[in-house]
């Protein structure tokens, strides 16, 4: 990637801090070719974290802090985001702000954003500049059928960046690591957080939105999915769902646009029709494979490769001769 | 209570969706309410029905879209699905607002509908399927200075408290804020009623209010093209994929389907 040509500040948000996703390294790697970087946070990042970031080229990680009202959980809702962020940008005199794509960061940049009179760009598949210094994102829209360019038309710009956008790249050199301090103060109205469980992810497996691989299966598994896991583990994939898995309770995530949209490298959708709303979510996926028995379904039509056959049988047999390959 | 739906006319996710001129193309044949609205006005419903009788008698809910006049569709998608009125706010200079000048029509809107009597509640899908941007909701709150509760899988409203629970990436979380808030349902909040006949025979008498950017409070510098903060300056078509490499299964598609990963480096 190429190095920034400007001296720009560019601002990452970090929330939770207890560890840096690789959404989060793709952040700060493109911000790195847009010029400097520094991260925001409202807590106070691990050990594992800080050592990410300091391999990532990060010197000053700015943490919140914040009233007793927006601690705790109220933390990570959209306003104290919003009203950090915008915050942080004021601190540091920022050009850019970069966030992840998933829906509270992208409600938190548009806060921002009306905040300091930016202009915003939700869920970019790039981040460059064009030759006036203005930052341009490229967008995959429509389902992933056209490629569009945004041009940011202020002073300062708030972008969320689709995981999968870049290759994550350490910086050449590994730097010193602060953490500073700042005051935040919370404007807009906050909801009553009545509780909030974080989520449990699988840690064997890569978490759907930012795999390389995804193996999903649908309403065609009948509801075993144990064939869809044995693909997944062979090729060290993410597990996802049809919408219509999801909802019979076979599984707990599903790909689509009203669920998680992927772009990983390879995408196999196992017993799934393709339905546009679950295209939509994966149609930007750079290889897409299918397995289906139903030779005129309809997800063929946007398959670089597919086979017309049962699942329960196509399945185990490619990942029997996956492992076998990778033992080689 | 009053409940403001916002509801959007977007392409229908199953025609042919394109840009001309880096705008979206709103081809009036292929146009539609915005599926995930139906998930709003669902929501909005219920919450009226749930009511005692005299409250619900009180009750208005009210469809509201900024659109070109082709947009009266989803209003009429609304009145079926058996919203009380359905208000369109169009005008040239709101075309080629961004999120944020949107926002500030909307809002305005809400504003124009509070001057008659309070407005307890906006409702909206989790995302238009056009953009996918899922941010107006917060904005629209912040623009009126309400809290939002969004992405609400399930909701509750109960002595002037609504009450969501959702599921974000990193967490279940169950929140709550006084009325008037702003919501935004996802799709799996609810099953959306399909027009009954009575419904879809009593929605064609209905008249759609058309409101102009002069009926409301709005900077017209802040809306439209010339008050974006950023601009579509490219637009194409991905090229066609390469047809299909389809195999049948007679007894080894499965090691078709490996050694074509293996071939591509995909493994
Ligand atoms: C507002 C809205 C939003 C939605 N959002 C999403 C979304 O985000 N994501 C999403 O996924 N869906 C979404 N949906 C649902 C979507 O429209 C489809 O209903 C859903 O994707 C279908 O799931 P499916 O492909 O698993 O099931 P089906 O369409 O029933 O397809 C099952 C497939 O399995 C095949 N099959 C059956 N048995 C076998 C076998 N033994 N081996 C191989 N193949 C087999 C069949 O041929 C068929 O093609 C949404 C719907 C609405 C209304």
């Amino acid at each position: 990637m190429a190095e920034a040509t400007r001296n720009r500040t560019v601002l990452v948000l970090l929330d939770p801090a207890t560890e840096v996703r690789s959404s989060v390294l793709e952040l700060l790697t493109i911000a790195r070719s847009l010029g400097r970087v520094e991260a925001v946070t409202l807590e106070a990042p691990t050990v594992e974290a800080l050592a990410q970031l300091s391999a990532f080229g990060v010197e000053t990680v700015h943490q919140a802090e914040l009233a007793p009202a927006t601690q705790g959980d109220a933390r990570h809702l959209a306003p104290v985001v919003a009203a950090t962020l915008a915050a942080a940008v004021r601190l540091t005199d920022a050009d850019v702000v970069l966030a992840p794509s998933s829906f509270a960061a992208k409600e938190a940049a548009a806060l921002a954003a009306r905040e300091l009179g930016a202009g915003v760009v939700i869920d970019a598949a790039s981040v460059t500049e064009d030759g006036d210094g203005r930052v341009v994102a490229g967008k995959r829209v429509f389902a992933g059928s056209w490629d569009t360019t945004s041009t940011v038309r202020t002073e300062v710009a708030v972008l969320t960046v689709r995981a999968n956008a870049v290759v994550p790249q350490p910086a050449d050199a590994a730097v010193a690591t602060e953490v500073e301090g700042f005051a935040v103060a919370v404007d807009g109205v906050v909801p009553t957080v009545v509780e909030r469980t974080p989520t449990v992810r699988d840690s064997d497996r890569p978490t759907l939105e930012e795999a390389a691989v995804v193996v999903a299966g649908g309403r065609g598994t009948g509801g075993d999915f144990g064939p869809v896991n044995e693909l997944a583990d062979a090729l060290g994939a993410a597990v996802g769902a049809s919408r219509d898995a999801v909802f019979e309770g076979w599984f707990d995530r599903y790909v689509g646009q009203t669920g998680v949209t992927v772009a990983p490298r390879l995408y196999i959708g196992a017993g799934i029709s393709g339905a546009p709303h679950h295209r939509g979510g994966m149609q930007a996926s750079q290889v897409v494979v299918a397995v289906n028995n139903d030779p005129e379904a309809p997800i063929f039509e946007i398959c670089d490769f597919a086979v017309v056959g049962d699942l329960t049988e196509v399945l185990p047999q490619a990942a029997a001769i996956i492992r076998a390959h990778k033992d080689q | 209570m009053r409940i403001a739906v916002l509801v959007k006319y977007v392409p229908d996710i199953n025609a042919e969706r394109r840009f001309a001129d880096c705008r979206v193309v709103r081809d009036p044949a292929e146009g539609t309410l915005n599926e995930l609205d139906e998930n709003a006005l669902e929501a909005a419903l219920r919450i009226v029905e749930a009511l005692p009788e005299a409250e619900r008698e009180a009750s208005e809910v009210v469809a509201l879209t900024v659109a070109p006049p082709e947009g009266d569709l989803a209003l009429r998608k609304s009145f079926q699905m058996g919203v009380d009125r359905g208000i369109r706010v169009s005008d040239d200079a709101l075309a080629g607002s961004d999120y944020f000048g949107t926002t500030a029509a909307l809002a305005a809107a809400v504003r124009r509908l509070e001057a008659e009597g309070p407005v307890d509640l906006v409702v909206t899908g989790m995302a238009a399927l056009d953009g996918l941007g899922s941010v107006v909701p917060a904005l629209v709150a912040a623009e009126l200075d309400r809290p939002a509760l969004t992405f609400a899988k399930k909701v509750a409203v109960e002595a002037g408290t609504l009450e969501i629970v959702r599921e974000t990436d990193e967490a279940t979380e169950t929140l709550t804020a006084p009325l008037p808030a702003v919501l935004s349902v996802a799709d799996t909040a609810n099953t959306p009623r399909f027009p009954n006949f009575k419904l879809i025979m009593a929605a064609r008498t209905k008249q759609i209010e058309a409101w102009s950017a002069a009926d409301l409070d709005l900077d017209l510098a802040a809306v439209g093209a010339a008050g974006a903060r950023t601009e579509t300056t490219q637009a194409s078509p991905r090229p066609e994929k390469p047809e299909v490499e389809l195999v049948q299964d007679k007894g080894s598609g499965g090691q078709a389907l490996a050694e074509y990963l293996i071939r591509n480096d995909l493994v």
